[in-house]
C-alpha cells in the first residue's frame, strides 16, 4: 500500500522545471515568482519557467543594490526581493466599498477584491516566517481580516531554501532561515552539481498532489548530502547578525535615549522600510466622495508609522520628531511585537537595510542600542 | 426636512505668473469636468470662457506666483472676494521655476533679455500666494494632479476633510511596485523628501524625482544632499537639484543655499 501513497519527496531535473509550471497551471494557479524588471529581481506573474530570473547575481549593501549577470544558470539566485509577497496577500490599496445615493436610498456595494488561486514560487524561508507572522495577525485572533484570509486560503507556497544569503540578510540570527522547516506546501533545494536539479519536499496535501504530477525520481543519498552541505555553507555566509538575547529588554531600556536623535539626522522618514517590510501591516482607511456627492467610497491603503498623520489625534501628531517615529518602528519590530503577537516582528530578510535610501541598518541600530543599555547597566552596578 | 434648492457654489479661477498648466488640469478633467460644471457655477475662468462674472466667489482657485506690483494688489482683491482661497501648483505654493531669479538681479536680467527694459515693471522676488494673503488649502505639483484637484473640490463641496497626503513620494513608488532608482541604479532622486501626489511617475520611468510636489511634511534635506554627494554628484549638481520648480519653498531653498558651491 505504501507504493500508492503520494510521494513526500522527489528529485526534479532543472530541464524539467517547466513540468512544475504545467502542473500548477493545470490546477488553475497563477504563478508569481522572481523575474527581472527595472534592473532588479521582483516577484510578479510568470507564464513560463524560462521567464524566471536565471543567471544573475545580486549585490546587497545598506542603501545599495545591483544586479549583475553571472555564468552560472542558478534559477533562484535572489534573496528576499524588494517587494514582499504581502502585496499579493494584502494589497497596497483596495476599494472596500462604494455607497451610491439613488433618490433617497443609499445602496452599499461591497467591492472585495476577486480572489485568484495563486502559487508563490521561490518563497525564501525568511518570507515563509513573515507570512506566518501576518497569518497570526490577520487570521489568528478574534478580529480577522476577510480579504487577507481569502487571498491566503487561495495561495500555494512553494519555498526555496536559501544557500546564498545576501550581505544584508540576517535570518540566521532571527531563527527564520536559511532553510525552511515548515509552513510551505512544497520546498525546493536547488542543487547545481553535478547535475542541475531540485530536491523537492512536500509539506501539505496540496503540495503532495502537485508533487505526484511531476516527473521526479526518488532522492538518493547524494541528493540529501548535497542539500545538507548547501545548508551548512549558507549558515557560514551571513555578514549581519542580531543578538536576540534580551533584545526586548535592551530596546525598552533605550526609550528615552539620545541615540534616536542621531538616527533622525540620517533618516528621511520616507517610510520605505515599512513599505518593504514583509510583516508591517499598518493601513489607513480613507473615505472620499465624488463631485456630485452621489457616491462615496472607502479605500484601504498601506500606511506607515513614519508619517506625521499616522499618530495624528485631536490637537496634533503624537510623534512629531523623526527620532520618535524611528523608535516606534524599530521598538515594535524587535520588542513590543513580542508583547503584542508573541513573535518577533522582524524575520531578518534584510529588505529595510538594502532599500533604505539613507542606508540605515536595523542590525547596526539594534547593536548600538543594546550596547548602550549594557554599558549603562555596567555603569550602574559599579 | 424640506428640500431647499440652493444656489450652486461659485468658483473663480485666477492666474498670476505661471504657464497655465495647472488651470489646464481642470480642463483636462474631461468627463469629470462635466460633473464639476454641474456641481458648481464656474463664474470666472478666462482660460476657458469669455463669460466672466463678478465675485464674490465661494472658492477661488489661484494659479501662479506674485511677481509684479499689480499682482501684489490684485491677490488682495481676490482674497476679499472669496470665501475659500485655494492655491494650485508649484508657482502659487512656492514661487515656481521663475523664483530662480530670486538669487539674481531682476533688473540686470531684464536689461539682458528685453530690448526695452524700461517697459518691464517687476518685483525683485517671485513669491508664493501665501506670502501675501491667507490661503485655506494648497495643492502642490508642476502641474497639479487631476485626481487631487477633484478630491479637494469634492471634499470642499461635501464639507469633509480632503485626502491630500503629505508623506513622501517613496510611499507611492512602493505602492506602485516600482524599483527604487536611487538604491538599484544610483540615480539621484528627490523622492524621499518630496510630497506625494503625482503617483511617483518619474521613478517608474527610470528617472529620479524632480521634486515637483515640493517638500514633504518633514524633509531631511541635509541627509539627502549628503547622499547625493556619496552618489558622486558635484555641489553644482546638488544645488541645481534643489533649485527646480519649488526652488523657493523654504526647505528646498535652505538646502540649496547650504550647498557650498566652489
Amino acid at each position: 500500500m505504501r507504493a500508492s501513497s503520494p510521494p513526500r519527496e522527489g528529485v526534479l531535473p532543472r530541464s524539467r522545471l517547466s513540468a512544475l509550471f504545467q502542473a500548477l497551471q493545470e490546477w488553475g494557479y497563477e504563478i508569481i515568482g522572481p523575474q527581472i524588471r527595472d534592473q532588479a529581481i521582483v516577484y510578479d506573474v510568470l507564464d513560463r519557467a524560462e521567464d524566471l530570473a536565471a543567471g544573475y547575481r545580486e549585490e546587497h549593501a545598506p542603501g545599495r543594490y545591483r544586479l549583475t549577470p553571472r555564468a552560472q544558470q542558478k534559477v533562484f539566485a535572489s534573496t528576499a526581493s524588494i517587494h514582499a509577497w504581502k502585496r499579493f496577500l494584502y494589497p497596497p490599496e483596495i476599494k472596500l466599498y462604494q455607497i451610491s445615493l439613488n433618490s433617497s436610498q443609499a445602496q452599499i456595494e461591497s467591492l472585495a477584491t476577486p480572489v485568484r488561486k495563486r502559487a508563490f514560487l521561490g518563497v525564501r524561508p525568511c518570507d515563509l516566517h513573515a507570512i506566518a507572522v501576518q497569518d497570526r495577525i490577520f487570521t489568528g485572533g478574534v478580529y480577522r481580516d476577510p480579504y487577507y484570509e481569502a487571498n491566503r486560503a487561495a495561495t500555494l507556497l512553494i519555498a526555496v531554501n536559501c544557500d546564498e544569503p545576501g550581505a544584508t540578510c540576517f535570518c540566521g540570527s532571527m531563527g527564520s532561515g536559511p532553510s525552511a522547516t515548515h509552513g510551505f506546501d512544497l520546498l525546493l533545494t536547488e542543487i547545481l552539481e553535478p547535475e542541475h536539479r531540485f530536491l523537492i519536499e512536500s509539506g501539505s496535501a496540496a503540495g503532495e498532489a502537485i508533487l505526484s504530477r511531476l516527473p521526479v525520481t526518488p532522492p538518493q543519498e547524494e541528493d540529501r548530502t548535497a542539500a545538507q552541505d548547501l545548508h551548512r555553507q549558507a549558515c557560514q555566509k551571513f555578514q549581519r547578525f542580531v543578538d536576540t538575547n534580551e533584545l526586548r529588554e535592551l530596546m525598552y531600556a533605550q526609550a528615552e535615549s539620545e541615540h534616536w536623535e542621531k538616527v533622525a539626522r540620517r533618516c528621511f522618514a520616507c517610510a520605505n522600510c515599512t513599505q518593504v517590510c514583509p510583516t508591517c501591516f499598518c493601513v489607513n482607511f480613507e473615505d472620499s466622495s465624488d463631485v456630485s456627492g452621489a457616491t462615496a467610497q472607502r479605500w484601504r491603503r498601506w500606511d506607515s508609522c513614519f508619517h506625521l498623520s499616522f499618530s495624528y489625534i485631536h490637537g496634533g501628531s503624537v510623534r512629531t520628531s523623526v527620532g520618535a517615529r524611528y523608535r516606534q518602528w524599530i521598538t515594535h519590530k524587535l520588542a513590543s511585537w513580542w508583547d503584542q503577537f508573541g513573535t518577533s516582528g522582524c524575520v531578518g530578510c534584510g529588505r529595510c537595510v538594502t532599500w533604505c535610501p539613507a542606508a540605515i541598518d536595523i542590525t547596526a541600530e539594534a547593536k548600538a542600542l543594546g550596547t548602550l543599555t549594557r554599558s549603562e547597566r555596567a555603569h550602574a552596578s559599579t | 426636512m424640506k428640500s431647499e434648492k440652493r444656489a450652486k457654489p461659485k468658483i473663480g479661477v485666477f492666474k498670476f505668473a505661471s504657464c497655465d498648466g495647472c488651470q489646464l488640469t481642470l480642463l483636462d478633467a474631461e468627463e469629470d469636468l462635466l460633473a464639476v460644471a454641474q456641481a458648481v457655477e464656474i463664474a470666472y475662468f478666462p482660460e476657458a470662457s469669455r463669460r466672466m462674472r463678478k465675485g464674490p466667489f465661494d472658492i477661488a482657485l489661484v494659479e501662479g506666483s506674485i511677481t509684479t506690483h499689480h499682482d501684489a494688489q490684485r491677490i488682495h482683491q481676490i482674497r476679499r472676494a472669496s470665501k475659500l482661497l485655494v492655491t494650485i501648483g508649484a508657482c502659487a505654493t512656492s514661487g515656481g521655476i521663475q523664483a530662480l531669479r530670486n538669487w539674481q538681479d531682476a533688473g540686470e536680467m531684464a536689461r539682458v533679455v528685453y530690448a526695452r527694459p524700461s517697459y518691464i515693471s517687476t518685483l525683485k522676488l517671485s513669491t508664493p500666494i501665501a506670502e501675501h494673503v491667507e490661503v485655506d488649502y494648497e495643492l502642490r505639483g508642476c502641474p497639479i494632479q487631476k485626481g487631487q484637484l477633484l478630491e479637494l473640490l469634492s471634499a470642499l463641496l461635501a464639507g469633509r476633510k480632503p485626502n491630500v497626503p503629505t508623506y513622501s513620494v517613496c510611499v507611492e513608488c512602493k505602492r506602485r511596485g516600482s524599483v527604487c532608482v536611487m538604491v538599484a541604479q544610483g540615480i539621484p532622486c528627490l523622492g524621499p523628501v518630496t510630497q506625494a501626489g503625482c503617483g511617483a511617475i518619474c521613478p517608474a520611468y527610470n528617472r529620479g524625482c524632480y521634486g515637483c510636489f515640493g517638500p514633504m511634511e518633514s524633509p531631511n534635506t541635509t541627509a539627502l544632499s549628503d547622499h547625493f554627494r556619496i552618489l558622486g554628484q558635484t555641489p553644482t549638481q546638488i544645488q541645481h537639484a534643489w533649485r527646480g520648480m519649488n526652488a523657493w519653498a523654504w526647505e528646498f531653498r535652505k538646502a540649496s543655499e547650504e550647498v557650498k558651491v566652489p
